[in-house]
């Protein structure tokens, strides 16, 4: 049995304000190392790349939450804050590995009880015919009590055309939990600039509820180049110098062509290169290879690609870009 | 003469104590979900003792890894069912083990009347007894109030 004290909140002292000696001294440094979220924040430097914004954004809340748990050791009030989220960004600009993250700070800073994020879409929320939606939605956010939800593309949810669409009940219910159940969910919507300011448009009760709204920008040349090689690096692959300027020259021809997507067409077109590299290292027979072969992408590799000789993204079957 | 004082069924843990409040039943669901046990809503409205399968509420929980959750299940188990027994159980799915390791009652009727002792005489000087639960007289979901 637990005690019925221990489990409940102390009652905040309303004349913590006045009785409290203002010189209290309260160790802020002491709180920020006992949280160990700095190395998060340090870990989201070195593995995220750019992003400034969405950094700065991070550090102020980190610094709130923070700010707030001193304030609560004084008797101080210190309202929940609301940590619904919203990112707003153009794809592969990192919106998902930046709400991994913010599971793990929250985790640390005490705010959510298991740093994991429930990743859904419109499918996982929205039901197929009347009823169906309710019970959806509500297992949903069972299975995410205590953690984060992650809304990927949640301006799906709300299909203006169609008046009949169940996604409205769905929105409904979130919103119900998003304000009743504060303290154990964080959900976070994540989509396209434009369509997400169009979602808020339809559905002010969900913009008004959400604190955050962050919008992640696009990466340049130079940070998708150090993206590139850090996924190389995490794949255990590297450049040589030569494959390295043929990239940088690859990344500013395949940002001008249709569907780029930042980091992922980074990552694509590294998956391609590897599959080059292998297939050149077999059109050797005979040869003797040796480690450094098997860990380096020479030029040839990425110049290989269609984005330099014809001009189309290799995602394109090559019949459309024939026509 | 009373044995049971306040006249409450008393069947799985914590019943002689006041009810739980949430919170209580917040930490009695992390220790289960800590222990990996799947956690199991059932409600019925006759409480014999002999009645060991209560209906279920929904399924049992296995995917569920938070107890905030769970109790949202449980209120909406509260709602759906005012007046009947609920009760949490806790499941040890372990290869070999494969029962309930935890059951308690968290929400009971207003008035409970109780059981009786019937008395049935047989052949000769012997007598059958039985307990029969009062409230069993009417009909089911009518039986503490609607």
């Amino acid at each position: 049995m637990t005690e019925p004290a221990a489990e409940q909140d102390p009652k905040p002292d309303v004349n913590a304000l006045h009785n409290v000696p203002d010189a209290t001294p309260v160790d802020l440094e002491a709180a920020f190392r006992d949280s160990h979220v700095q190395e998060v924040l340090d870990k989201l430097d070195r593995e995220l790349i750019g992003l400034k914004p969405v950094k700065t954004r991070i550090r102020e809340i980190a610094a709130l939450l923070l700010v707030d748990r001193l304030r609560k050791g004084l008797g101080l009030t210190s309202g929940a804050p609301s940590l619904h989220m919203c990112f707003t960004g153009n794809p592969g600009t990192g919106k998902t590995t930046v709400a991994l993250r913010m599971a793990e700070i929250l985790h640390r800073l005490g705010y959510i009880r298991r740093a994991e994020v429930v990743s859904v879409t419109r499918d996982d929320l929205v039901g197929q015919y009347i009823g169906h939606t309710a019970p959806k939605t509500k297992e949903v956010l069972k299975k995410a009590m205590g953690g984060v939800l992650f809304i990927d593309e949640a301006y799906y949810l709300y299909k203006p055309e169609n008046e009949r669409d169940y996604g409205a009940e769905s929105i409904e219910i979130l919103l119900q939990v998003m304000e009743n159940n504060r303290d154990d969910l964080v959900v976070i919507l994540a989509g396209y600039k434009d369509r997400m300011d169009k979602f808020f448009q339809s559905n002010p009760g969900m913009s008004s509820r959400i604190a955050h709204h962050i919008d992640f920008p696009d990466y340049g040349p130079g940070e998708l180049l150090s993206i590139a090689k850090l996924m190389l690096e995490e794949q255990q692959y590297r450049f040589s110098p030569e494959a390295e300027q043929a990239f940088a020259d690859y990344i500013v021809k395949r940002m001008k062509m249709p569907h780029f997507a930042n980091a992922r067409s980074a990552r694509n077109a590294l998956d391609r290169a590897r599959l080059r590299q292998a297939n050149r290292l077999f059109a050797k027979p005979g040869a003797k290879l040796t480690k450094k072969d098997l860990v380096t992408i020479e030029p040839e590799d990425i110049l290989a690609s269609r984005v330099f000789s014809d001009g189309v993204p290799d995602t394109e079957a090559p019949k459309a870009a024939t026509l | 003469m009373m044995t049971n004082i306040g006249n409450r069924v008393t069947q799985g843990q914590f019943s002689f104590l006041p009810d739980l409040t949430d919170a209580q039943i917040t930490a009695q669901l992390k220790y289960a979900l800590n222990n990996n046990w799947a956690i199991g809503i059932e409600y019925t409205d006759d409480a014999h003792p002999r009645n060991t399968y209560w209906e279920m509420f929904g399924n049992p929980m296995f995917d569920l890894k938070d107890p905030a959750g769970i109790l949202m299940e449980i209120n909406n188990c509260r709602k759906t069912f005012p007046h009947h027994y609920i009760r949490v159980t806790a499941f040890d799915s372990t290869r070999g083990v494969e029962s309930p390791t935890m059951s308690y009652i968290v929400n009971r009727p207003k008035v409970e009347p109780g059981f009786g002792l019937v008395r049935q005489e047989v052949e000769g000087r012997s007598i059958r007894y039985t307990v029969h639960s009062y409230a069993t007289d009417k009909p089911e979901g009518e039986r503490y109030g609607k």
